[in-house]
C-alpha cells in the first residue's frame, strides 16, 4: 500500500519582478516498509520537494496524500503520523539545542507530540538503547560527536512512533565509519519497527547500499523511479571487456551478429560490448566464441553505476556535485536568491 | 486547551536552558544595578522640584518607575536574537514538524521573557529601597504588571522580526534604531517637561510615554485618574497589536 502519494506538486517562489519555479511537477509513490531515496543535483528541487512533504512548505499546485492524510487539507494529521530529520548541515541544522541534554530533548519531543510523561520516558529509554545512545543520556548535546548528535536527531524523529520518516541528508558531513554503522540503524527502523523511510542523499553508494528504489528529480520534476539494479539497467546495460587472442575482427564480427549483444566497438586491443543482463550473457558468449574456436585471454564485467545513470538523465554527475556544493546551504534557496539578485 | 499546554511545554523548556547560561543572568541582573548605582545618586541632587516634588524621595519614585520601563524595553525587543540561532540549530523547523501549537513556539518563550524581566524588576525596586525609594506596595505591584504586559508585546514582535530577518547583522542594528529613540521619548532619565514644546509633543507619539506616566502616578499614590486609564490602555492595546503580529508571523506557512 503507497504511504506517500503526490502528483503533481509543484512551488513557486515569486520575488519582486520573476518567478522561481523550485518545482515543476514531482510525482511519486512510496509504498509501506519501503527505504526510498530522493536523489538529484543541488538545485534540482530536492529540498522544496521534502519541505512541501514534511508541510513546511505549502504547495502551490498538485496533491499528495501521506500516511493516508491530506496534505493540503489537514497538514496537521500529517504532521502527527511523520518524523522528519532535517539535514545538519548547511544553514540550519539537526534541529538539537547545543544547551539542552540528550533525555531532555528526548522528553521535551515527547511532550510535544502530547505523549504522556511516562510513556514518553520509557520510549526515551528504548530510542537510548536502539541507537546506541546509552551513557549519553545526561551528556549536554554540544558534548556529542558528530555520530552521536545525528542518532540523538534521528531518535527525536522517532519518539511518536510514526509509520514514516523522512530523513534529510542523515549522512552528510559524517565520517565512513559512524555513516556505515547509521546505515545500520536505518535498516533497523525498517526491519524492527516497520518503518517506511524517505531519504535524501549526496553519496551514491549510500543509495546502492540503503535504499530498495531510487527516484531521481531533476529541474524540479522526477525523471526516473526503480530499484537502483532497474535504473543502471534501463540506461547502458552491462559491459563486458574481452580481449582475445588472435585476430579480433572475426570475434568483433561474430559478437555483433549475437541478438543478446547490442553493440559491440574495439579500441587498444580491447572488445568492448554492451549486453542486457551481464550475468547471464557472459556463459553464453564465452559458448559461442568457444564454438568458433577463438580464444579467451582476459574478460571482465562491469556494470554502469548510479552515476552513469544520473549522467545520463540530468546531465550533471552527481559526484562533482556534491564537491562544489559543500556545506554552503540550501541549495534551492541560493538559486532563488540567485535569480532574484539577477534582476 | 492544547494551545496552553503546549506554551507551558515550550515555557519549561526555554526557562531550563536559560537557567545554564550563569554568565547570561548575571549581566541581566546586573544592567539594572549599574544604572541604580551609577545614575540614580546624580538626579538626587537635582532639585526636588524637577520631578515635581519636595524631597529627595521623589527623585527615586521618578526614576525608579523610568528604570522598570528601560529595562522592560531593552530586555524584550532583543529577545529576537535568541531565535535566529534557534532557528539556525534547525530547532524551529523541528517544532514546526511536530502537531505543537505554531504559536506556542512564540508564546513559549514570550512567557519565559516576562517571568525573567518581573524578577529582575523585584530586583530593581529592592535595591532601590535601599537606596531611599519609598513607595506604596500597591505601586509596585502596578508597575510590575505593566511591565509585564510591554514585555508581552515587544517580546512578540522582536522574535518576529527576527524570524523574518534571520540574520543578526540585520537585528542589532534595527533595534537599535528603534530601542534607542522610544527610551529618549519616554523620559525616562529626566522628566521631558524640562523640554521644548516640540520635544514634549513628539514624545506624545511614544505609546511608553503613557505607560510611564501611569507608572509615576502610581508610584505618588495616585491609582484611579486619567493618567492610569490612558497608560493601561495604552500598553494593552500595544500588546494586542504586536500578539496579533507576531502570531502572524509565527502562523505563515514558511516561516
Amino acid at each position: 500500500m503507497a504511504i506517500i502519494e503526490a502528483s503533481g506538486l509543484a512551488r513557486t517562489f515569486k520575488s519582486r519582478k520573476r518567478e522561481v519555479h523550485a518545482v515543476r511537477g514531482v510525482d511519486l509513490t512510496v509504498d509501506e516498509g519501503e527505504i526510498v531515496g530522493f536523489l538529484g543535483p543541488n538545485g534540482a528541487g530536492k529540498t522544496t520537494t521534502l519541505r512541501m512533504l514534511t508541510t513546511l512548505l505549502r504547495p502551490t499546485a498538485g496533491t499528495a496524500t501521506i500516511a493516508g492524510a491530506d496534505l493540503l487539507r489537514d497538514p496537521v494529521a500529517v504532521r502527527r503520523r511523520i518524523g522528519f530529520v532535517p539535514q545538519a548541515i548547511g544553514q540550519t541544522m539537526g534541529g538539537t539545542d547545543n544547551q539542552a541534554k540528550v533525555i531532555e530533548e528526548l522528553l521535551d519531543q515527547a511532550a510535544l507530540y502530547r505523549i504522556g510523561k511516562a510513556e514518553g520516558a520509557a520510549r526515551a529509554g528504548r530510542l537510548i538503547s536502539q541507537l546506541d545512545l546509552s551513557g549519553l543520556a545526561d551528556r549536554l548535546v554540544k558534548t556529542l560527536s558528530g555520530g552521536q548528535r545525528r542518532r540523538l536527531e534521528i531518535a527525536l524523529g522517532l519518539v511518536h512512533e510514526p509509520p514514516l520518516v523522512f530523513l534529510d541528508e542523515p549522512t552528510t558531513g559524517l565520517d565512513p565509519q559512524s555513516r556505515s554503522n547509521l546505515w545500520d540503524h536505518i535498516r533497523k527502523l525498517r526491519s524492527d519497527l516497520g518503518t517506511t523511510v524517505f531519504l535524501t542523499t549526496h553519496y551514491l553508494e549510500e543509495a546502492d547500499a540503503l535504499c530498495d528504489r531510487v527516484i531521481i528529480i531533476d529541474n524540479g520534476v522526477t525523471v526516473a523511479a526503480g530499484t537502483p539494479d532497474e535504473l543502471k539497467r534501463s540506461i547502458s546495460g552491462d559491459v563486458v571487456t574481452l580481449r582475445v587472442s588472435g585476430p579480433a575482427a572475426d570475434a568483433q564480427e561474430l559478437l555483433g551478429v549475437q541478438p543478446i549483444v547490442r553493440d559491440v566497438t574495439f579500441s587498444e586491443g580491447d572488445l568492448r560490448l554492451t549486453v542486457e543482463h551481464g550475468e547471464e550473457a557472459l556463459p553464453a558468449l564465452l559458448r559461442v566464441l568457444d564454438g568458433a574456436g577463438i580464444t579467451i585471454s582476459s574478460i571482465s564485467l562491469s556494470r554502469p553505476t548510479l552515476d552513469d545513470v544520473f549522467l545520463t538523465l540530468t546531465g550533471r554527475s552527481l559526484r562533482d556535485d556534491s564537491h562544489s556544493a559543500g556545506p554552503a546551504g540550501d541549495p534551492e534557496l541560493a538559486t532563488a536568491a540567485v535569480a532574484a539578485s539577477e534582476e | 486547551m492544547a494551545f496552553f499546554s503546549d506554551t507551558a511545554l515550550l515555557f519549561r523548556r526555554h526557562f531550563r536552558l536559560l537557567m545554564r547560561e550563569p554568565a547570561y543572568i548575571a549581566f541581566a541582573l546586573m544592567q539594572p544595578l549599574l544604572f541604580l548605582i551609577l545614575f540614580g545618586p546624580l538626579l538626587t541632587k537635582l532639585p526636588a522640584a524637577t520631578f515635581g516634588g519636595s524631597t529627595s524621595g521623589d527623585a527615586w519614585r521618578f526614576f525608579v518607575p523610568g528604570l522598570l520601563i528601560q529595562l522592560a524595553l531593552f530586555g524584550s525587543t532583543f529577545v529576537g536574537f535568541a531565535i535566529i540561532s534557534d532557528w539556525r540549530a534547525g530547532v524551529i523547523e523541528r517544532f514546526r514538524v511536530t502537531p505543537v501549537s505554531r504559536i506556542a513556539i512564540m508564546s513559549g518563550r514570550v512567557l519565559r521573557d516576562v517571568v525573567t524581566l518581573v524578577i529582575q524588576g523585584i530586583l530593581l525596586v529592592l535595591v532601590g529601597l535601599a537606596f531611599g525609594l519609598r513607595a506604596p506596595l500597591g505601586a509596585v505591584l502596578i508597575s510590575l504588571g505593566f511591565i509585564a504586559v510591554v514585555a508581552v508585546g515587544l517580546a512578540s514582535v522582536s522574535y518576529a522580526v527576527a524570524l523574518l530577518l534571520k540574520s543578526e547583522d540585520a537585528f542589532a542594528p534595527l533595534v537599535n534604531t528603534v530601542v534607542v529613540p522610544l527610551v529618549l521619548l519616554s523620559g525616562i532619565m529626566l522628566p521631558m517637561t524640562l523640554g521644548p514644546g516640540w520635544l514634549q509633543g513628539v514624545a506624545r507619539i511614544s505609546p511608553f510615554r503613557y505607560i510611564i506616566d501611569a507608572m509615576r502616578s502610581a508610584f505618588a499614590g495616585q491609582y484611579w485618574n486619567t493618567i492610569m486609564l490612558e497608560g493601561v490602555a495604552v500598553a494593552i492595546g500595544l500588546a494586542v497589536i504586536c500578539l496579533y503580529l507576531g502570531s502572524r508571523v509565527f502562523l505563515r506557512e514558511n516561516a
